[in-house]
């Protein structure tokens, strides 16, 4: 068999494992002698470490080590985590190993027990006695970016921690001449990632060997390892990190933590390797959130509500300390303009320093907020001009014949944002028609006659994928014929083994199951960064293939001098080399040509030379290929979501009645694929626009502690998800693709705002929050909630 | 210091007897004592699902239930669904519907609906998502789960036909 | 999030279980679960001991007499549920479990177990006080009976003495026809009900109202009956104007605030809750004898 593989839907060979319970996730591995470890950790969002006492605890039975600051090795003490994305406009501020003799969030890591089981760490680390003197804390952003404020930090002369103008055309000039002016501000809450599986690592160090392995839930071995040779100044091979099946990562799986420095000093320090499982307790105070993001933001325009320029300031929470820089923020400002022509644009953006947990990327990082803006804005200015929303949106739209089309913005990668190809027009058109928009005001009209309140909203949003520097594929056929792809894409259920594993394939015209793809492991290729930001189809998938082609060609060279032929009348299939088959071809003909073939073993046999004769022509050894396709920008994906809801006026409640998401990624390496990334991000737009609300007291004391006050959207949450894909290949990679992973994201959360607000229409309501809650929209109806009790 | 209790239990089909930890959840028994890994935390504060294994049939949470709870009664996890190499109606479907991402949720997602299978052999789409909420998954968004779940039935309902 | 220490106790009768509360002060009562262990995994709780009621197998019935609906503390909400007789007796207790927790949580949980926890967001004590609940509490050598008003303390906190379980919930039985609804309002399906409002009631041949109650929880510390309301609205004509003063007294009741929820928005769904429950339960008693 061998059809093409690519823009098929194969069954994903990730999933025999995982169904009967036999994924290796990180607590599933179980090492000879293993620790177990648990962190002490701040209970006051800041403050200063008085004194540790850990006699008590280190006295249990059971207890191998309590170590505290003062304890780690030197190396640790003398460096704070490594800062890979500085910025000049950044003041970094990064974290120690563990907290030396200030506390700046709830959760920061104090000290950590180390034990025979989970159990007993647990049971020692309530022995272990910290002394903390309570300072102010920094709670709300904006509060905190005032001189006045409390530092976030003692030794902080601000707290803000970064600030950065972006700025294209002439703003003065948009709106000194401009006909309209219309400014909103708006909030977005905080909220975070909650992946199904918990943080954790195993760290094992062999004295024999000098070796340190690692094994760790996240999104980039080879970033993490990087990190670990920044903190250990150990050599490349001494140390190798693998990242095993993940149960979800969504963005703060790709951060380096303070607890794996710890728990590979306590491996070198204990001579046994120590694990370390987050629980959910730990899950809700130390792993990166997102948000709280202010916006004030002006929009001009034109009569014809044409937009002239946008304007306006974001204040940005980023936490204690700046693990990701300003690249969070940054991908928020970059994303406003969207899909749409916006001569001027001028948005100051301050990072401020809190004392809460970092704010780092997650699903969407950055792009579904600055989406909220822009579709806010699109919706006042068609109110203001009582035009529907659609059509002030086609007046605005970048037409697909300007493309490439030059933002203007620069982006996180450094670039100015240039969008190469989509067709946006086209996209929110599909939406409409398919969720039948033209008919819409009159059933809305119909829908208040019965005392019902509908809404719809629009969504549209230009999505920056495919992000560099790059990500490798080592492609190798061995001494046997089996074949091996190996790379740093680190995936966290986007289901890369299938989904590689058909691009090679199609070079091989072999099936799927043929393939062995090895992903997350440091030790396989030699260069990696990791699965995150939407950028693996089209780095990895980009290295796959042209290392894939690469070695089908090589193996044909050999084959054709092998069999002498020519190497264009050679074809790769089912795990040989062989004459292309003569169409029409048969009997003695197809008999002749079965014999002219070479198998993939004998080829890889003969790449591998044999000892004490010359390597043919000189030839580079073994029958493989590494490519680190890099991309020369992003290339860019759109979408448009259009929500239908109901909103019962006397409780707030929202029901989505109707979603659609047009979506275009370019091609679809395997459009099952695909769509339930769609639908898995389409999930995570619906906890960010109604439920996820993840608050802290004025102390920056975090009040959502748990899944009974964080809500996140269950089955009966989210409603079926209607799907239309357009193709608009990329330009920019050999493939033609573009990244989808969190494209039901970044579209979807305006238009469930919009959509309330539409439904509320009659009543004045407007929303400029996210999440909305059924609580605030009764709120903001004030005596019309009262329905039929007033 | 430590409290203990020698149990028997049937897991899987398997009698086992132990001396455990009072404080021991079931969850633990499973993955620490029997190293039967299948069975995931997601939350130990029952609100996710992702630890359902089923005692005497029933679908419930192992994060709050104790080892000892377990004495004398049978418990099945996801590593008895599948009959050799042939997985269940509903595994299969599952596979057939791209009904997992990470899969990380799928263990307790497959007790729980198996249960809920069996007792309603024709659900409606309402039904499945009632009896899915106890269970939270990140990836999917739950739509190719509950196909999966109404194709199980459909499967199932044809090979109780063709019988 | 693993337990702290304990020693554990599984009698298999009441009479041993009785005694182990007498003998040992810090202890707790091991029932479904799944309120007390998330407590435990949390370590907010680490009693020194914990006495299982999983193994007495005399706390588990249910029993439908003629005026009463009887259940042993240690009954499953799960087989509640199924339950035919209550089915066929108290439709309204099956309607209010759909929204306790899901099918796991249903499965281990127990009523005894979730009165006994008190939450005045939880859907049993609704139903406990909507049905004028008698609670029997037990300790060594002796046993007392407690109406609600006497059995509800405060916020999560009852009568129960620290050496006294709760044996066994009678609730008051609706005569048929009856009719009832059930309005919830939680955030999520499953959710702690941030307001539930529940009503029975019966017309007479009049259409007028005979017998009405009102039970409101999730919003004041204690699930509140609208008792003066109900007393009133005897002999009135179920209407527009009824269910609006229904409306207006639920919205004056104490109200309980948090970071997630004010207290305003509790009244106020109390207020539209309790009219849209007296209204449908009207309907649903003129709709009696179509399934």
């Amino acid at each position: 068999m061998s059809e093409t593989s690519f823009g098929a839907s194969p069954k994903r060979k990730e999933d025999p494992d995982l169904l009967t319970g036999r994924g290796r996730f990180v607590d599933d591995i179980v090492l000879p002698d293993m620790y177990a470890a648990a962190f002490v950790r701040s209970p006051l969002a800041h403050a200063r470490i008085k004194s540790i006492d850990t006699k008590a605890a280190l006295a249990m039975p059971g207890v191998h080590a309590v170590i505290s600051y003062h304890d780690l090795p030197a190396t640790l003490r003398k460096r704070r985590l490594p800062l890979f994305v500085p910025h000049p406009t950044l003041t970094p501020r990064m974290q120690n190993a563990l907290a030396k003799e200030e506390v700046c969030y709830v959760g920061e890591p104090v000290a950590v027990v180390v034990a025979d089981n989970r159990y007993l760490a647990e049971d020692a680390l309530q022995l272990v006695d910290v002394d903390y003197e309570p300072l102010a804390a920094v709670s709300d952003c904006k509060a905190g970016a005032r001189p006045d404020a409390p530092r976030a930090h003692l030794d902080l002369e601000s707290n803000i921690a970064s600030r950065m103008l972006s700025s294209v055309g002439d703003i003065e000039g948009a709106f000194r001449d401009a006909e309209h002016v219309f400014r909103e501000e708006i909030f977005q809450h905080r909220g975070g990632a909650f992946f199904m599986e918990c943080r954790g690592v195993i760290a094992n160090y062999d004295v024999a060997e000098g070796a340190l392995l690692i094994y760790v839930s996240s999104q980039g071995a080879h970033r993490i390892k990087r990190a670990l040779l920044d903190l250990f100044d150990l050599s490349d091979t001494q140390v190798r990190v693998v990242t095993p099946d993940v149960g979800g990562g969504f963005g703060p799986k790709g951060s380096f933590y303070a607890e794996y420095a710890v728990i590979a000093a306590c491996a070198m320090m204990l001579g046994h390797p120590v694990k370390w499982i987050e629980d959910r307790r730990e899950n809700f105070v130390a792993t990166h959130q997102e948000r709280d993001q202010y916006w004030d933001v002006e929009i001009a325009v034109d009569d014809a509500a044409r937009i002239r320029g946008l304007r306006g300031t974001l204040t940005h929470d980023n936490g204690a300390y700046t693990p990701w820089g300003i690249v969070l923020p940054w991908i928020s400002v970059a994303t406003v303009p969207g899909p749409y022509v916006v001569p001027a644009y001028h948005l100051e953006m301050r990072s401020v320093l809190t004392n809460k947990v970092m704010a780092t990327p997650v699903r969407g990082a950055g792009r579904p907020e600055g989406v909220v803006v822009m579709e806010r804005l699109m919706d006042r200015v068609a109110r203001e001009f009582k035009l529907d929303p659609a059509e002030v949106r086609r007046r605005n739209f970048i037409q697909p014949s300007q493309m490439p089309y030059n933002v203007g913005v620069v982006f996180r990668d450094g670039r100015k944002v240039v969008y190469d190809s989509g067709d946006y027009p086209a996209c929110q058109a599909a939406a409409l028609q398919t969720i039948d928009y033209d008919t819409f005001r009159k059933r809305q009209a119909e829908a208040r006659q019965q005392g019902r309140y509908i809404g719809i909203g629009i969504g549209n949003a230009v999505e920056g994928t495919g992000l560099g520097p790059y990500e490798g594929a080592a492609v190798k056929v061995a001494t046997n014929g089996r074949i091996t792809v190996s790379t740093g894409a680190t995936p966290q259920g986007q289901s890369h083994k299938t989904t590689l594993a058909q691009i090679a394939a199609d070079q091989f015209g072999v099936p799927i199951d043929a393939i062995r793809v090895e992903t997350g492991d440091t030790s396989k290729i030699s260069q990696g960064i990791g699965t995150f930001a939407a950028r693996t189809a089209v780095n990895a998938g980009s290295s796959v293939h042209l290392a894939s082609v690469k070695v089908a060609a090589k193996a044909k060279a050999i084959a054709a001098k092998l069999l002498d032929v020519r190497e264009e009348d050679l074809e790769l299939r089912d795990g040989y080399v062989q004459l292309a088959a003569i169409p029409g071809s048969s009997g003695a003909a197809s008999d002749n040509a079965r014999q002219m073939r070479k198998s993939l073993a004998e080829l890889a046999v003969v790449a591998a030379g044999m000892p004490g004769f010359a390597m043919q022509d000189g030839a580079e050894p073994g029958l493989e290929s590494t490519a680190y396709f890099t991309a020369t920008q992003s290339t860019y994906a759109n979408g448009t979501a259009v929500v239908e809801v109901e909103v019962d006026i006397e409780t707030g409640r929202v029901t989505i009645l109707r979603l659609i998401l047009t979506h275009d990624c370019g091609r679809l390496i395997n459009p099952m694929v695909v769509d339930g990334q769609v639908m898995g991000g389409v999930a995570h737009a619906i906890g960010n626009a109604l439920f996820e609300r993840m608050l802290f007291d004025d102390q920056a004391q975090p009040l959502s502690t748990n899944f009974g006050e964080y809500l996140l959207p269950l089955a009966t949450d989210v409603p079926r998800i209607e799907i239309v894909h357009q193709e608009t290949p990329s330009p920019l990679n050999p493939l033609g693709i573009k990244g989808a992973g969190e494209s039901g994201t970044i579209p979807t959360i305006a238009p469930i705002v919009a959509a309330v607000e539409d439904a509320l229409s009659p009543f004045g309501v407007k929303i400029l929050e996210t999440p909305i809650t059924p609580q605030r929209i009764v709120e903001l109806l004030g005596d019309a909630a009262l329905g039929r009790t007033r | 210091m430590s409290d203990t209790r020698n149990i028997a239990v049937v897991v899987n089909g398997k009698s086992y007897e132990r001396t455990v930890d009072t404080r021991r959840t079931l969850g633990d028994f499973l993955r620490l004592d029997l190293g039967l890994t299948g069975t995931h935390f997601g939350c130990e504060h029952g609100a996710c699902g992702a630890c359902t294994v089923r005692v005497d049939g029933i679908a419930v949470r192992s994060c709050l239930m104790l080892a000892v709870q377990a004495n004398e009664k049978s418990v099945q996890t996801v590593e008895d669904l599948a009959k050799g190499d042939s997985l269940s109606p509903l595994q299969q479907s599952f596979h057939d519907r791209h009904a997992l991402q990470c899969g990380f949720c799928t263990p307790g997602i497959l007790m729980t609906m198996t249960e809920f299978l069996e007792e309603n052999p024709a659900p409606s789409e309402a039904e499945v998502r009632d009896a899915l909420s106890g269970n939270i998954c990140r990836c999917t968004g739950y739509q190719n789960i509950v196909d999966a779940v109404l194709l199980a039935a459909d499967t199932m309902r044809k090979t109780q036909d063709a019988v | 999030m693993k337990p702290a220490h304990f020693t554990y106790h599984d009698p298999a009768a009441i009479a041993d279980v009785l005694a182990l509360l007498g003998e040992h002060e810090d202890s707790r009562l091991l029932a479904g679960g799944q309120s007390l262990m998330p407590m435990m995994n949390f370590r907010f709780v680490q009693p020194a001991h914990l006495i299982d009621l999983n193994r007495v197998k005399e706390l588990g019935f249910i029993r439908a007499d003629a005026d009463t609906l009887a259940f042993g503390a240690m009954t499953r909400q799960r087989q509640i549920q199924r339950d035919a007789s209550i089915r066929q007796s108290c439709p309204i207790m099956i309607e209010a479990l759909s929204h306790v927790g899901h099918r796991q949580t249903r499965a281990r949980g127990t009523i005894g177990g979730s009165i006994s926890h008190f939450d005045p967001s939880a859907e049993l004590c609704n139903m406990a006080v909507l049905h004028d609940a008698q609670f029997v509490l037990a300790r060594k050598g002796s046993r007392r009976t407690l109406g609600f008003d006497q059995f509800a303390r405060g916020y999560m906190s009852t009568a129960i003495e620290p050496d006294e379980m709760l044996q066994e919930i009678h609730l008051h039985r609706w005569a048929k026809p009856q009719g009832f609804a059930f309005e919830e309002f939680a955030m999520r399906h499953g959710d702690f009900a941030i307001c539930a409002v529940s009503c029975l009631v019966t017309l007479s041949g009049s259409g007028a109202i005979d017998a009405l109650a009102i039970a409101i929880s999730g919003v004041a510390p204690i699930p509140q009956r609208l008792r003066n309301f109900e007393t009133a609205a005897r002999g009135q004509m179920p209407d527009h104007t009824l269910y609006r003063e229904a409306a207006l007294q639920a919205a004056a009741i104490e109200a309980m605030s948090d970071a997630y929820t004010t207290a305003d928005y509790r009244r106020h769904l109390a207020r539209v809750l309790t009219y849209r429950a007296v209204e449908k339960a009207a309907a649903r008693f003129k709709s009696q004898g179509m399934t």
